[in-house]
């Protein structure tokens, strides 16, 4: 089971391209580059759109740029980006060791119960956390016995750094474990008989050879924790998101352009370390497929706490946010004052994700071709265009939409066809990275052969080409779905007036404090988000 | 027109960089297998590819029994080139069954083309594997597959680029045997690309020997063995000494003393001598020399021999005969030399 096949593309480490180059035959290039370049434009427009409202703010946007409160956003967000990071690689390193490569029991199932924490929106796992640790918590009526009769509020910094450290260290487990399990043994046991006892083997030889991929996992992390707006407004915590959403709720417009500017640069800078640290990784050996069965670590005397770490990491990112939306759920039968059917909402939810998901893979195809096949500089700038939504956290696509709407196309605001684009922008990357990575698996002389038997390009492409990628495109497809469907920002924000959905159903039952009809929503988003990455998984195994 | 391919002044420049393909010309006769052979890299690949129509010529001109496939101005594209190719990796398609690769360059009638389909299935010995999947099948018989999908729609030529070298040594020599007998048996024309020079030597109507793609010799297999056109061709092409001499018309006089030369020439030369044209005696005919070395394969031995002044040759004789090292032996030339220029090669041994 390939598990990092579930990560953008752009963040997986290791990946190498064919040997052989694939070239165009004449005949799709330049339809392929056509709609190629429409898809970008689609995706530039609106981050056009952003920077004129920033530039347009002038000297009045460099102020506000200067002002302390934007420095101190600046700060909250550096800090809990840099807090998160730390505690979610605290928390994936020993987690991802221990399942992958030790004699812990039941490895698999922590394993996969720990991943499931990727299933749950920060949103909702911040939602329960303020529920369970906050002042009259479960936390503290657990306590009460030994005499704690209040708990200090976890909103601000500490809420939204646990929210967000349980939510994103599979980010760290999934790079880190597929790492540890392509090490080359060899090289362990070359450690060993060069008289290196265990320890010193894991500090010398197997940590050194993770740190590209524990480098991914973090910078993703980083990347996570930057753009998430969920964790940050249910916490108060003002980071640069939280403070984005309240300037486009006011339509403060310059003051939020000048913001989400300053964020994207963030995010940019982020990745463009994240691209040169990925370019030096290459040089560390990692695997040649066919290794031998890597030897078990014994934990002996440390297998119990081993055991209770895990447990312990399992109860924070699964196992509390479920209690807590079955606590709800049981105290359900008071009347919720906006009622609003359940079939509704899903009819709502997994509409607008496959639709989405739909637009967003047929945008992708040609652009993943144009990403295996780049012959020219211009196709590249294309492609790496089209991988904008990788740095465009979901409230600044949603604001800079919000923009453009309202100085050319009012008609288009708040309504569904400008939510489609908003989510096509934000999650193109997740389908491109995925079409692009089945379509390298596939041999370039099938279509060579094809074309030597009389089909032409396109005929080639279609019968060949496509039917082989189904499995890769389909994975995209269900990837965009999953994330379509917990993404909260640009829903909340373009969404038609009275289009509820799953999120912004928990949303606005948080906001009035109605906590019990956030049971039904929030455990439905669950139950399809595990359904969709089980079938992913499952895909990916039964995959030539 | 008598050939069933003609190339000519075939060039082919990737992006500005020094020419893979450099003015190469070919003519192949119907039913003829020609065997592009050469170093890895040297161009081999590239020249094939641009018959398949897989790469445009940067200059030159393309002719497949009678069609101008490419030229200054035309481009044909490869599926409009009645050219068949079977790959190195054999490129089966992984999503369609051996029947179904085997139909898909056929058009027409359904029953038609599931009579070709067997016809072609019996022909390469696979008719009861019709309905595997090409995972299911060994190297060999992916092979064969490969083979018959290409047959299937009568190409008029057909191209095969390095297809043993994926497969087991063992298993190698028969389906180069199996596939040489199926191209013969359906009279197909063949452009083969290998650098392998006993698959080469074993397979070829003729032989077209290419270095940093220039086209240095095209000949048989035998004359390209025995009178190879240049030192380098001698050196890729079997086993060669090489001795300094001076010639004067068919006799030149060398360290093996009065031998005779294939073609006349005069002044210093050098001899290209191949191992198996040195006669190893235990008499008195002949330069003296020494055993040095000795390796034994069964159907013949390699000899390693010292001169008197240290000169090295090697030697290949039968196994009639029990040599070890440090044996008194006499050396004579039992076939004439072929003589080179002694600047041909800077590389000289």
């Amino acid at each position: 089971m390939q598990l990092s096949s579930i990560l953008p593309t752009r963040f997986r480490g290791g990946g190498q391209r064919r040997q052989l180059p694939a070239r165009w035959h004449i005949g799709n290039r330049q339809l392929v580059q056509g709609i190629s370049l429409l898809v970008v434009a689609s995706v530039m427009i609106p981050v056009a759109y952003l920077v004129i409202g920033a530039v347009g703010a002038g000297q009045e946007g460099i102020d506000y740029l200067l002002r302390t409160r934007t420095i101190r956003i600046v700060g909250n967000s550096v800090g809990l980006m840099l807090t998160t990071t730390l505690l979610a690689t605290l928390i994936g390193i020993p987690f991802a060791w221990l399942t992958s490569r030790c004699d812990l029991p039941a490895r698999r199932l922590f394993l996969v119960l720990g991943l499931a924490a990727m299933v749950i929106p920060s949103y909702l796992t911040a939602v329960t956390y303020s529920e369970a640790f906050g002042p009259k918590g479960i936390l503290q009526s657990a306590l009460e016995p030994f005499g704690v009769d209040r708990l200090p509020s976890i909103k601000g910094f500490v809420g939204a750094t646990l929210t967000l450290a349980f939510v994103t260290f599979p980010y760290v487990v999934l790079p880190v474990r597929a790492a540890l399990l392509h090490t080359d043994r060899s090289l362990e046991e070359a450690g060993h008989s060069l008289g290196l006892n265990r320890r010193q083997v894991f500090r010398q030889i197997t940590l050194p050879q993770l740190r590209p991929a524990l480098s991914t996992g973090m910078l993703m992390t980083a990347l996570y924790t930057l753009s998430d707006f969920g964790a940050v407004a249910v916490m108060h915590f003002n980071a640069f998101t939280r403070a984005i959403f309240i300037q486009t709720e006011s339509f403060r417009m310059d003051k939020a352009s000048v913001l989400g500017l300053l964020l994207i640069s963030m995010t940019m800078l982020l990745l463009a370390l994240q691209s040169r640290l990925h370019t030096n990784g290459r040089h560390f050996r990692i695997g040649t497929g066919a290794s031998r069965e890597l030897q078990t670590v014994r934990l002996g005397k440390f297998k119990l706490p081993a055991t209770l770490f895990c447990a312990a990491v399992i109860l924070m990112g699964v196992a509390v946010p479920l209690l807590v939306l079955f606590k709800w759920l049981a105290g359900h039968t008071l009347t919720d004052p906006i009622h609003v059917s359940l079939e509704l909402l899903i009819r709502n939810t997994v509409g607008v994700s496959a639709v989405s998901a739909l637009v967003v893979t047929a945008a992708a195809l040609p652009l993943a071709l144009l990403a295996v096949r780049a012959a020219s500089r211009f196709d590249r700038w294309l492609v790496k265009l089209a991988y904008a939504g990788n740095v465009l956290p979901g409230i600044v696509i949603a604001l800079a939409l919000v923009f453009f709407a309202s100085q050319h196309m009012l008609s288009l605001y708040q309504t569904l066809p400008l939510l489609v684009l908003g989510y096509a922008i934000r999650f193109l990357p997740y389908s491109i990275g995925a079409t692009e990575s089945a379509l390298e698996q596939i041999n370039p002389r099938f279509e060579e052969s094809a074309r030597s038997l009389g089909l032409t390009a396109r005929e080639a492409l279609l019968r060949i080409t496509v039917p082989l990628a189904r499995a890769g495109i389909l994975a995209g497809l269900a990837l965009v779905f999953l994330n379509v469907m917990k993404e909260l920002p640009i829903t909340l924000i373009l969404r038609p007036i009275g289009f509820r959905t799953f999120a912004t159903r928990i949303w606005s039952a948080y906001d009035e404090a109605f906590l019990s009809s956030i049971a039904l929503p929030g455990l439905a988003l669950i139950l399809v988000s595990a359904t969709v990455l089980f079938v992913i998984l499952r895909q990916e195994r039964v995959a030539p | 027109m008598e050939y069933s391919l003609q190339a000519d002044h075939l060039t082919k420049r990737f992006n500005g960089q020094s020419p893979a393909v450099n003015d190469i010309t070919l003519r192949v006769r119907p039913s003829e297998f020609l065997t592009l052979l050469g170093p890895s890299g040297g161009g081999k690949t590239t020249t094939l590819r641009l018959l398949a129509g897989f790469e445009r010529p940067t200059s030159g001109r393309i002719q497949i029994s009678n069609r101008i496939v490419a030229d200054d101005t035309r481009f044909t594209p490869p599926e409009r080139r009645k050219v068949g190719m079977v790959f190195q990796d054999f490129a089966l398609f992984p999503h369609v069954d051996v029947a179904g690769n085997i139909a898909f360059g056929l058009r027409g009638a359904r029953a038609d083309s599931q009579r070709r389909v067997k016809q072609l299935l019996s022909l390469v010995g696979l008719s009861q594997f019709a309905e595997r999947m090409p995972h299911e099948l060994s190297g060999g018989q992916q092979q064969r597959v490969a083979l018959a999908r290409a047959l299937a729609p009568e190409p008029d030529i057909l191209l095969l680029d390095e297809p043993f070298s994926n497969l087991d040594t063992g298993l190698r020599a028969q389906v180069r045997a199996d596939v040489r007998n199926i191209l013969r048996s359906t009279e197909t024309t063949a452009v083969f690309v290998t650098h392998d020079q006993q698959e080469a030597l074993s397979l070829s109507d003729e032989i077209a020997v290419i270095f940093d793609g220039r086209l240095v010799q095209v000949a048989t297999p035998h004359a390209i063995y025995n009178r190879p056109a240049t030192v380098q061709v001698a050196k890729f092409i079997g086993e060669a000494n090489f001795l300094p001499a001076e010639a004067h018309g068919m006799t030149a006089n060398s360290r093996l003393g009065e031998v005779k030369l294939f073609h006349p020439k005069t002044g210093p030369v050098q001899l290209m001598i191949r191992p198996e044209a040195l006669a190893v005696e235990f008499n008195d005919r002949g330069t003296p020399a020494v055993v040095r070395w000795r390796e034994f394969y069964g159907h013949y031995q390699r000899l390693g021999l010292a001169l008197a002044d240290g000169v090295e040759l090697v030697a290949r004789a039968n196994v009639d005969r029990y040599f070890q090292r440090g044996n008194q032996v006499r050396v004579t030339l039992a076939l004439p030399a072929l003589a080179y220029d002694p600047a041909s090669d800077d590389t000289l041994s």
